[in-house]
């Protein structure tokens, strides 16, 4: 076997291109998951012991890290998870329903404003964030919308990135002639779209969710300008909050059991949200 | 002219919605408190200079709050960001350091402070010396004396807490309840192994001056240590000690003592005295621990106390092993300075919790027991430096007090500018480069104007 | 009946505005307002120092002919490339390589969930923390380089933070870690849109899975392909937080890890919308032209 590795990819039996695949598949995850036990390690570390660098081996502290940093402490993480988890998931859900939505459109009909509106949104999608950020907090003050969470869930309904996906989906798998059999039958265009399309979505759908979860739970930069209620606030504000404490209070444990524990409801949501990517074909419906 | 008219017409406009929003939306946000009472004092703002009923703390941590809660009189907690005192209603805006994000939202509240409903009114923030200037130096800062706090009420506070929030003018502007003088805290067993005594008598004139400093890191190194952890620690030590601003005339300038930082750190680094890294990392900190082989740290109580790993085993704080000398020069490193904000409607509420909190002797040398502070009132302080039962368990039962009284009262602070935060973090990162061999120094200094004038497009070098 | 018809499709077209509704209302409420303000802004000199502001005075061209004459410009815009190369190549060479053996029947490779699963994870870690567990194991202490020293590859500690192509390599390396598992899923959706009979069809016709991989996975998935170039691109050219953090907002050594964005940033810390905003215009007509460039190279090679 040995041997034949040594051969041209093309004629490699199929035992060394296993093995092959399984050996940069474990190194792959090892890469991937060290990164979960050094914070867990250090979640379990206590502030002096952090300051010594690091170990592999675990320390005693974490349950008193979850204690005085996060359950126990004075800021309402519990309180600030439900708010990640409300601003993340109905980013989500807009983000994705919205998203499908307007690729529908623009893959679907036919009219005047489509070539315009397509490349219109492309190009759209080329602003960098950062400096329309500004503008968005000035707007956000107008509109008395500081301390909602309406600023931070909203926006999320016009997603470029998310739209150009969807619509890059539609082209490889929502073939017309379903729609147009959905016609025949007698079905709305609403409710072709939520019956028919949306189901038929549903990888891309997913996929676009955890995607839009994720860097909603993790962002930082507008809520923390826009929050400043403590009850209002999500856990990357809270996180920094932790960081920036006084000396009397500062303790990089606690701040590593923060963040292992915001952590851990993404996980959640990703492996709820992962069984419709990874489970295998899930595609029904007409192939083109 | 035009302009200012054209502002205020926009400010009665934003006003006048803003009454409007307030009318129409009592089904929508009923749930919020703050919105019935904005309603009642928006009658209350009418009739006359009365006690505003919110009073709006702006600061970046629980530091202040925590203060508040244990020593003010009066004060109760109602939940993590709400107080009372008396009938008036406390109310904590908490917003992190992180990314600036403190100040940006300071900033936005200031800059509508006029427009601002009396209860939503900026009535007192928090600064810190780095950046103290750029509020002190403002007319959005009230002055102390106008909040009836006069000169003797101040009389027990040091000097330098007063140079860092005082305006180019000599109008006072700020108070602090703490003073953070630093120290050199070196390692007793290293000072036994090199210099044969760990006695602060014996160590101080090793590290007198700078000439002295880098002799006795000589004979550091030929036994192992490095003299500090990194270049970075003595930054403080210089930047505090400087005879020019860092701005002059719009230009920056770049202070004699400061220069002469960056050739000392220079020839240390090339000697393998020290290393270069950022302070708080993992490399910076090994020097907690024996085997890190790291002489001193430069740095106030806190420093000592929360920050050098004492509650670690193996540490040469939990043994008990470190020792308080003076060092080169006095410095002063961190601090929280309390300010009000110009129109606010508490003025007498905030003048009650300065004198309470930063002149009171009693409750200050409260702050000293309960919170290991060390508090800005030299009686409350010089008393606790007399006291023989009181020792540092860190510094092996030393009591640094009186040393770090000594330092407090030599510390000056009067070359501070707006421009310090900014000149003080790019200074320091762009040197680091030239430190490592990466740049030369002219460009290192070229990187150092440039990071300047991208941070202050006003200045210029 | 014909008209009729034609009747009919124009009934059922203006649906494509309805749906199109909520989109434009959100955007032009949310994103194109403070857009036009960033574009209007770039040509007003418009900062703050410290709490004075200054301006806004109508200037003209003045800030982009400024940000031109010094000259860094093209610096950040040259780092940003390299350190967006060094992590993509990486990332789509071994995503195209973990999807095509994901998809090839032929290996029936198992733990596929459990392989699937994991790559995404490290994207899950906030950018910030992630930085914290990466200077843990690169500083000069740390595990890195005591495994270093052990095996002797190196005498003294190597400082990774203080030298060009480290810094690159290990933005490039975090960018490659938290990434290649979205792109992988990416692809992998659109692997999974393609009919398997194609893949039996062609087993039967006695295609090895390197011909099956070329003849038929990559054409198939073009558009998912080109959605992820594109993105990519941009995600690349707007790259921030990773070398931000990192490198503590200097870009350093020698601001030889400072990217566009990060210019930027160092901008918006005086509020100059000024500046600001003209740097965003012109990344803006930068992303444009490269992302045409992409466009028209795939959709060519397409037809």
């Amino acid at each position: 076997m040995e041997k034949n590795t040594n051969k041209k990819a093309k004629g490699l039996p199929i035992g060394a291109r296993r093995a092959i695949a399984y050996a940069v598949l474990i190194l792959v995850s090892l890469l991937c998951l060290i990164w979960f036990y050094i914070l867990f390690i250090n979640a379990t570390r206590s502030k002096g012991e952090l300051t010594r660098g690091f170990t592999p081996i675990p320390s005693t502290h974490l349950i008193q890290n979850l204690k005085n940093g996060v359950f126990h402490g004075t800021l309402p993480f519990v309180r600030g998870m439900l708010n990640s988890l409300f601003v993340a998931g109905c980013s989500a859900v807009l983000c994705t329903y919205f998203s499908t939505m307007t690729a529908y459109a623009i893959h679907v009909y036919n009219f005047r404003f489509k070539k315009f509106m397509s490349t219109f949104i492309l190009a759209v999608m080329m602003i960098p964030t950062q400096v329309t950020a500004l503008g968005f907090l000035q707007l956000v003050g107008k509109m008395k919308l500081e301390d909602n969470f309406i600023p931070l869930i909203v926006p999320a309904v016009a997603a470029p990135v998310t739209y150009f996906y969807m619509k890059q989906y539609m082209e490889s798998t929502l073939p017309l002639s379903l729609i147009e059999a959905a016609r025949i039958d007698g079905s709305g265009e609403f409710r072709t779209f939520n019956t028919i399309t949306l189901p038929l979505m549903k990888p891309a759908i997913a996929v676009q969710a955890i995607f839009t979860f994720v860097s909603s739970w993790n962002n930082y930069f507008i809520p923390a300008l826009v929050l400043h209620k403590d009850k209002m606030k999500t856990l990357p504000i809270l996180i920094a909050q932790l960081r920036s404490a006084d000396f009397l209070k500062f303790n990089m444990g606690h701040v590593y059991a923060a963040i292992a524990f915001s952590i851990f409801p993404v996980i959640v949501v990703y492996l709820i949200l992962s069984k419709y990517i990874v489970g295998g074909t899930t595609l029904g419906g007409v192939k083109g | 002219m035009k302009k200012r008219a054209l502002s205020l017409i926009l400010a009665t406009a934003m006003v006048a919605g803003s009454l409007v929003a307030c009318g129409g939306s009592t089904g929508a946000a009923s749930s919020e408190p703050a919105a019935e009472a904005e309603a009642e004092t928006e009658a209350e703002a009418e009739t006359g200079a009365e006690e505003g009923s919110v009073l709006n703390v702006y600061c970046w941590n629980e530091e202040f709050k925590t203060r508040v809660k244990d020593h003010y009189p009066g004060y109760e907690e109602v939940d993590a960001t709400h107080g009372k005192i008396g009938d008036i209603e406390v109310v904590w805006n908490i917003t992190p350091n992180e990314n600036n994000a403190y100040q940006n939202n300071l900033d936005e509240a200031l800059l509508k402070q006029d427009e601002a409903a009396a209860n939503d009114k900026v009535d007192l923030f928090l600064i810190e010396a780095d950046y103290a200037l750029k509020y002190v130096g403002s007319d959005y800062t009230m002055p102390i004396a106008d909040l009836g706090i006069t000169e003797e009420d101040l009389a027990n506070q040091y000097s330098y807490t007063k140079d860092v929030v005082t305006d180019s003018n000599g109008v006072l502007k700020g108070v602090s309840w703490q003073g953070c003088p630093g120290v050199m805290i070196y390692n007793r067993e290293a000072a036994k192994e090199v210099f044969g005594s760990d006695a602060p008598e014996d160590i101080q004139p090793k590290f007198a001056d700078w000439d002295a400093f880098v002799a006795s890191a000589k004979e550091l190194k030929d036994k192992g240590y490095q003299v500090v952890s990194s270049v970075n620690d003595t930054y403080r030590v210089y930047s505090n000690n400087v005879t020019s601003p860092w701005v002059v005339d719009g230009k920056i300038n770049i202070d004699a003592n400061i220069d002469k930082w960056v050739d000392d750190s220079k020839a240390l680094v090339d000697a393998g005295y020290a290393g270069t890294h950022d302070l708080w990392g993992d490399d910076w900190s090994k020097g907690f621990y024996p085997e890190g082989k790291v002489f001193a740290y430069f740095g106030p109580a806190w420093l000592i106390d929360f920050c050098m790993a004492a509650d670690t085993e193996g540490s040469i704080a939990n043994a008990g092993g470190w020792a308080a000398t003076e060092g080169p020069q006095g410095f002063n490193w961190g601090g929280t300075w309390i300010c009000a904000a110009a129109g606010t409607d508490n003025a007498a509420e905030i003048a009650d919790i300065m004198r309470q909190l930063t002149c009171n002797v009693d409750i200050m040398t409260d702050i000293v027991k309960d919170d290991n502070d060390f508090v800005n009132n030299k009686p409350a302080m010089e008393a606790m430096a007399q006291d023989e039962t009181y020792g540092d368990a860190v510094l092996g039962g030393q009591n640094a007090l009186p040393m770090f009284c000594a330092g407090a009262d030599k510390i000056v602070m009067d070359q501070i500018t707006i421009y310090d935060q900014g000149c003080n973090e790019e200074f320091q990162k762009a040197m680091k480069g030239y430190f490592e061999g990466t740049t030369d120094k002219e460009s290192a200094i070229n990187a150092f104007y440039k990071a300047v004038v991208e941070k202050y497009p006003d200045l210029t070098y | 009946m014909d008209k009729a018809k034609s009747k009919k499709v124009v009934s059922y077209n203006k649906w494509g505005y309805i749906f199109l509704i909520p989109f434009v209302v959100v955007y032009c409420v949310f994103q194109l307002v403070p857009l036009a303000s960033t574009f209007y802004n770039s040509l007003f000199e418009n900062y703050r120092s410290g709490l004075t502001q200054v301006g806004p005075n109508f200037v003209g061209f003045q800030n982009y002919v400024k940000l031109f004459t010094n000259g860094d410009l093209l610096i950040y815009a040259k780092n940003t490339m390299i350190m967006w190369i060094l992590g993509f190549v990486p990332q789509i060479l071994v995503s195209l390589l973990l999807g095509a053996w994901f998809s090839d029947p032929s290996l029936r490779l198992k733990y596929q969930r459990f392989f699937k699963t994991v790559i995404y994870l490290p994207n899950l870690i906030m950018a910030s923390a992630f930085a914290m567990l990466f200077f843990t194991l690169f500083s000069e202490s740390g595990p890195i380089n005591s495994i270093l020293l052990n095996l002797g590859i190196i005498s003294a500690p190597y400082k990774f933070m203080s030298h060009v192509w480290s810094v690159r390599g290990l933005v490039a390396l975090m960018n490659f870690i938290m990434w290649f598992g979205n792109t992988t899923i990416l692809l992998m959706a659109g692997m999974m849109g393609i009919d398997p009979s194609l893949y039996e069809a062609a087993q039967v016709d006695g295609a090895t899975a390197t011909q099956i991989f070329f003849q038929i996975t990559l054409p198939l998935l073009r558009p998912i392909l080109l959605y992820v170039m594109i993105t990519s691109l941009i995600g690349g050219l707007q790259m921030f937080d990773v070398p931000q953090i990192l490198t503590n907002g200097t870009g350093d050594p020698v601001r030889s890890s400072m990217t566009l964005i990060m210019y930027l940033n160092k901008h918006l810390y005086s509020k100059n919308y000024g500046l600001g905003g003209a740097l965003s215009v012109l990344l803006f007509i930068i992303t444009g032209i490269l992302s045409l460039i992409v466009f028209r190279i795939n959709t060519r090679t397409s037809k």
